[in-house]
């Protein structure tokens, strides 16, 4: 019997059940929440110190720190004030998924909380094949990268909302072109909101601030799925 | 890589089907993969085969479709084949567009008895 027998299953389903349970869970308690991924090294962590650094006291946050060894970033996020903090270990795999998540919410206390970062694994391929039931993916690439990164990894562009340029205080150091890049993620994805920003000087930080502020607030007002 | 992760899930679906279907032996897995799925079919059969040594499913061979990007313009809404990974229209140039296709991660069909 060589008779193809129809299947038509997505080969990620229970994920995506998973991630709709999140995103339901989520969405029920109003709390903004975004898929931070790059390739390793280009400031996620950095970012989420400047952002608890400055936000704490108007924005109740909660962080999932995932990595595969180490709870070095949750320490850090500790260290910067961040009060509801978890990291995910994942031991292995080079991605998080919708169970690693789900197991990791059930430990996180998210009354009143505004907003939900999840750090993702460094990789900037794996990540993109799983919902993890956020409202957004931010995507961030640093200027000592290639300017041409967004071509090389156009699903991960492709899925993203947005996208920070990190390490401005470099430009110049190297190749890495403002406009290139900006032109090549647009080429990928037309949408793409940027903030061009350096985490250890402050450059360009008040734009990030200003938009988490203008998410919540999105969120609070329409409940719904924001963009 | 995720590969091997993706390989374990097929893996699961088949136990499943094997198990409904009440099929003793399965020599195919058809699966739809898009280009844009961000799953590399090299990797995902070497990892399928790597898991299913000393499984019931070890003599199964997956048999991937690669499916290409293609996507729908929102201005003047005609669909069109994304080359090279530029998304904009060719017909009006407009990048406002959505994806109709290429991110499939599908097990499309079974062989087997």
């Amino acid at each position: 019997m060589n008779d193809k027998i129809p299947i038509e299953k997505k080969v990620l389903s229970e994920n995506d059940r998973l991630a709709a349970e999140i995103r339901d869970r989520l969405t029920k308690k109003l709390i903004v929440s975004l898929n931070l991924v790059s390739s390793p090294g280009s400031g996620k962590t950095s970012l989420l110190e400047r952002t608890l650094e400055t936000l704490n006291s108007r924005l109740n946050m909660a962080l999932i720190a995932g990595d595969v060894q180490t709870e070095n970033d949750a320490m850090r996020l500790i260290r910067a004030g961040g009060k509801i903090v978890r990291p995910l270990i994942t031991g292995g795999a080079c991605h998080l998924d919708a169970k690693m998540v789900t197991r990791t919410l059930d430990e996180l206390d998210l009354t009143d909380v505004d907003i939900l970062f999840i750090e993702n694994v460094g990789n900037l391929v794996c990540p993109s094949s799983y919902d993890l039931g956020e409202d957004m993916k931010v995507v961030l690439i640093s200027t000592t990268e290639g300017d041409d990164k967004p071509l090389k990894y156009p699903a991960m562009f492709r899925r993203s909302s947005a996208l920070i340029i990190n390490k401005i205080d470099l430009l110049g150091l190297s190749d890495f072109d403002l406009d290139r890049v900006k032109k090549n993620a647009w080429s990928i994805n037309a949408g793409l909101k940027t903030f061009e920003i350096s985490c250890r000087t402050g450059a360009g930080l008040e734009a990030w601030y200003n938009w988490l502020t203008h998410l919540v607030a999105q969120k609070k007002e329409t409940g719904a799925k924001i963009r | 890589m995720h590969e091997l992760h993706i390989a374990t899930e097929i893996i699961t679906i088949v136990q499943e089907e094997m198990a409904t279907r009440r099929l003793s032996e399965v020599k195919a897995v058809g699966i739809r993969l898009g280009v844009l799925s961000g799953v590399d079919p090299e990797a995902l059969t070497f990892g399928f085969e790597a898991a299913t040594i000393d499984t019931p499913q070890s003599g199964a061979k997956l048999i991937i479709e690669r499916i290409p990007v293609q996507g729908r313009c929102r201005s003047c809404k005609k669909d069109f084949q994304v080359e090279e990974f530029i998304f904009m229209c060719p017909h009006c140039c407009s990048t406002d567009m959505e994806i109709t296709q290429g991110e499939e991660l599908d097990v499309a069909y079974l062989v087997g008895e």
